[in-house]
Parts: C-alpha cells; sequence; structure tokens
C-alpha cells in the first residue's frame, strides 16, 4: 500500500493544476467579434434587397450611429441618476430595517419587500402614470418630463434591492464587532457609523455594482413608456429608413454592442474586487 | 448607602438568566473586592461566559442583582454606556475592528466615547502598547497580527478606557499554544498592577497562580469556591473532584 502510494505521488504532482485563467472568460474583444458575425450574418440578406439605387446597410448605420450613441448617452444618464437617487433613498431604508424602533423597521421590511418584488416594468408604468407631468408648488410651475418620472420609476426597485444589500451586509458582520464596539461604551450611533458601515462599504460594493449594470441594462424599459432613448431612437431610425428588414439585425447589433461594451468592464470590476475583499476578509 | 472602595467591587446577588425556556443561570451570587482577581472555572456550557457577560450589560437577567460600585445594572434606567466605561471586556475572539490599525483600535474608544485630546490619548496608547509589548507594531492591521497579538491589543484597548474593572472571558481559548503565554503574561502584569480582573478561563495552571478566588461553576450554579490552594488541592465536591480529575 504503501510502495503503491510512494509510486503515485510524483505523478499526481506532474499533473498541472488547472488555472482559473485557463476556463474560457468573455473579453471585450468578443462583444466586436459577435457585433461582427451579426453584420456578416446580414450582408447576405442587404445583398439581396439591394437594388443599385439603395445605399449599403452600413453606410446607413454610420449614418445614424450619432443619434443612437446620443440616445445611449440618455440611457447612462437615466442608469446614473436613478442608482444615485435609489442608493440614497435605499440606504435610508436598509438603516430603516436595522432600526431598534419596531414601527420604522416594520415600515422599512415592508416597503424593501414590496418594491423588491414587483416587476420593474410595472413599477415604471406606475411612475409614468401616477406623477404629473409638472409640478406646482408657490406658483412655480416644474415640469416632470418623461425620462424623469422614468428614472423614479427605476430609482425604486433600485431603492429596494439597496436597502437589502445595507442590511445583509450588516447582518453579515461578525455580532463579534458590536459587542466589542458595545463593551467599549460606544452609543449605538457610533458603532454602527464607526465601526460597522465602514466594514460594510466593501462588502457592499460588488453587489451594488451589479444592480448597476443590471439597471443600466432595464433603461430600454423607458422605451416602452415612450422616452427617447437609444431603443427608441432605433426603432425610430428604422421607421424613417422606410422599415427595411435587412435593417434590424445591423442596428439592434449595435444596440447590444454599446451595452456590452459599457456593462462588461463593469462586470468584470466587480468580479476583480469580490476576489479582492473574499481573500482580505 | 454611598459605594466606597472597601465594599465589593462587583457583587453578584442570587443572578437567573435564561434564554428562552433554556435557564443557564440558577441562582449565582459572589462578591469581587477591589484588587481582586477572579478565576471562572468549569465545563463548557455552564454559563461561565454568560455570567461575565451579564455584568457589563452585554447580557440582560431575569432576575437577582448585580452591583457594579455600587450601581445596580438590572436597574432599567442604567446609564449603559456609564458602566461600561467602568467595566472593560476582552473576548475569546479579540474582535479587533480589522479596519484599523493597532493604535487605531486602542485609540478610537477614549476619542469618540471619553472626547479626549488627541495627543493625550496617542501618548496613552502608546504606553499601553509598551506595556503588552507590541512596540512596532503599532501602524499594523489586525489581519497582520497573530493571534496572541491581536489579543494584547485588545487587552490595551480595553485599558484605555481606564476600567475599575476587567473581564475576560476565555481570552486564551482560541491562540495558538505558543502565543498563549504572551497572553497571560499581559494579564499577570495587568494582575500585579492591582486591577480588579474576573477571568473565565481553562488555564488551570495561570487560576492557581494569579487568583484570589476560584469558583466552579456547573449547570448553572456555583459548585465550590475557596482560594486556589484549598480549592485544587482539598476540593470536596464530587463534581469537582470529577472534573479536576479529568483536565489536570
Amino acid at each position: 500500500m504503501n510502495n503503491q502510494t510512494h509510486k503515485i505521488m510524483p505523478v499526481m504532482m506532474l499533473t498541472p493544476k488547472p488555472r482559473p485563467d485557463d476556463r474560457f472568460q468573455l473579453r471585450p474583444w468578443h462583444g466586436l467579434v459577435l457585433i461582427v458575425v451579426c453584420i456578416a450574418a446580414s450582408i447576405p440578406a442587404a445583398f439581396a434587397a439591394t437594388d443599385p439605387g439603395r445605399a449599403s446597410t452600413w453606410d446607413i448605420l454610420v449614418q445614424w450611429m450619432p443619434l443612437l450613441l446620443k440616445g445611449f448617452i440618455f440611457n447612462i444618464i437615466i442608469s446614473i441618476s436613478a442608482m444615485a437617487l435609489g442608493t440614497l433613498a435605499g440606504a435610508a431604508l436598509g438603516l430603516g430595517q436595522i432600526s431598534l424602533n419596531p414601527v420604522v423597521r416594520k415600515f422599512a421590511w415592508i416597503t424593501t419587500q414590496f418594491f423588491r418584488n414587483a416587476p420593474w416594468l410595472v413599477l415604471l408604468f406606475f411612475a409614468m402614470f401616477l406623477l404629473p407631468f409638472e409640478w406646482k408648488i408657490f406658483g412655480l410651475t416644474i415640469p416632470l418630463p418623461d425620462w424623469l418620472k422614468a428614472m423614479f420609476g427605476l430609482a425604486l426597485p433600485v431603492m429596494a434591492n439597496v436597502s437589502e444589500i445595507v442590511r445583509g451586509a450588516v447582518v453579515s458582520l461578525p455580532s463579534g464587532q458590536w459587542e466589542a464596539a458595545e463593551s467599549l461604551a460606544f452609543s449605538r450611533t457610533q458603532v454602527l457609523w464607526r465601526i460597522i458601515l465602514p466594514q460594510c462599504v466593501k462588502r457592499m460594493l460588488p453587489p451594488w455594482m451589479n444592480l448597476y449594470s443590471i439597471l443600466t441594462m432595464a433603461t430600454v424599459l423607458a422605451s416602452i413608456v415612450g422616452v427617447s432613448e437609444v431603443m427608441t431612437l432605433t426603432g425610430q431610425a428604422l421607421a424613417a429608413e422606410g422599415g427595411r428588414s435587412d435593417l434590424l439585425i445591423p442596428f439592434y447589433s449595435f444596440v447590444l454592442f454599446l451595452f456590452f461594451v459599457y456593462c462588461y468592464p463593469i462586470a468584470r470590476l466587480t468580479v476583480r474586487l469580490e476576489k479582492k475583499f473574499a481573500v482580505k476578509t | 448607602m454611598v459605594w466606597t472602595d472597601t465594599d465589593p467591587m462587583v457583587s453578584i446577588k442570587d443572578l437567573h438568566k435564561s434564554f428562552g425556556a433554556l435557564e443557564v443561570l440558577k441562582g449565582v451570587s459572589m462578591d469581587i473586592m477591589k484588587g481582586e482577581v477572579i478565576c471562572i472555572i468549569g465545563p463548557s456550557g455552564s454559563g461561565k461566559s454568560t455570567l461575565i457577560r451579564c455584568v457589563n450589560a452585554l447580557n440582560n437577567f431575569q432576575s437577582g442583582s448585580i452591583l457594579v460600585e455600587g450601581q445596580e445594572v438590572n436597574d432599567p434606567d442604567l446609564d449603559k454606556l456609564e458602566l461600561r466605561k467602568k467595566v472593560g471586556m476582552v473576548f475569546q475572539q479579540y474582535n479587533l475592528f480589522p479596519h484599523k490599525t493597532a493604535i487605531e483600535n486602542i485609540m478610537m474608544a477614549p476619542l469618540l466615547v471619553l472626547k479626549d485630546k488627541k495627543e493625550d490619548v496617542e501618548k496613552l496608547a502608546r504606553g499601553l502598547i509598551k506595556k503588552v509589548r507590541l512596540e512596532g507594531k503599532e501602524d499594523s492591521y489586525p489581519g497582520e497580527l497573530s493571534g496572541g497579538q491581536q489579543q494584547r491589543v485588545a487587552i490595551a484597548r480595553s485599558l484605555a478606557m481606564n476600567p475599575d474593572v476587567m473581564l475576560f472571558d476565555e481570552v486564551t481559548a482560541a491562540l495558538d499554544p505558543e502565543t498563549v503565554n504572551e497572553v497571560l503574561q499581559t494579564i499577570r502584569d495587568l494582575a500585579e498592577d492591582g486591577m480588579t480582573c474576573i477571568l473565565v478561563t481553562h488555564e488551570m495552571g495561570f487560576a492557581r497562580e494569579v487568583a484570589d478566588h476560584i469558583y466552579f461553576t456547573d449547570r448553572g450554579v456555583i459548585v465550590e469556591h475557596g482560594p486556589p490552594a484549598t480549592f485544587f488541592d482539598a476540593a470536596k465536591d464530587p463534581r469537582t473532584i470529577e472534573f479536576l480529575g479529568q483536565i489536570l
């Protein structure tokens, strides 16, 4: 038995360890390949439909690109502002969930659960149709354009998710941190703000960034309620080109590509941070 | 009645504590005088840790009384923060704040709770680092220190509040054997300086050496207590004899 193990051992040691790098991972150039493949796939259709008087698919796409990019920047603006608003409200709600006051705690919990378990699109519709198109305070009229309403609508599920991220991070810290801080005569507020939350930021960052990616991709929902973001503009551009079916794939591929290029680095960074923090604590 | 330091520093009378239906302390009483070092020993689950966690109000209790310098801990109007300024505590798992360096761990409470001046606190902290023999480790983060070093920082952190009583909850139980002694030495120094200490420990040799009085608890009651010499060499209760037989 002993002899056998001795024989086997060197062989086992020679086997190379599977390195994480060997696994297949999406890289930015995969996105480029994707768009090239999509456009290439649409070329036969384009040629089939081509008569000498019509411009090529590529030329048409290039012509519309500035407008589509503008629409996409609008998506990003909506995503950033919805994220900012949702994070502020969600942080408050998350702290409410760990409040010692049972009324506050219950309220925060119910609010969180309600918005976390509602479809984003339904919340978006609610925001679009419940919010007035303008707001009158002290004779001052503040217009509420559609994109602002959409921003509010998307901030609601973000708020609920951030609330859970905050609560989850706080309860995931070992109870010894609370006990040690309390036995040093820190007040509850001091324990929370000086000891607990600073340690939570690290834990919250990856899921928070993940949520942002999801939100960015969800901004296209705003097209359904008529906000002039990238999907709406793509539809309009296609209509303006006379609804040519050979343009559909190149145009929507371009939109996919924009989202990929924006969201993928965020996803990579999230994974990097997750790994980094996992080792440290 | 005004408390003077000839009265017990900590006086526990008929303490009862339950977690739900489980009664873990069934009428525990003991007095600890100023400058005394007492050790509480006993099998796991006998309520030792629960007992000392009641002293600084980390646990509440159902009935009985704990007086710390004459202040009733069971009082619903108790100012817990004032109590905890007087009672320091060190834990089995160190519980240092991982986002702060060793010296910041020590300085935090005096700065934020006592609102002392920064230069005074820093001087105090450096003195304490020296006292626990950790010169050169001031700016290390807890993750960079060994278990024994972390535990000594934890002791210094607690001492920085200048407490009158120190509670030690199995502080060497999580340590590697080779670092146990450095922590015990730190506690020994404290005891020699006249600090009132209540220790829950499994280190019998150490208990015998430093304690003025040993309490043996089992199933929520104090089975037997006495000065170390009598306790270890002339135990009377069969449960004590059995326990000592198992571990010595």
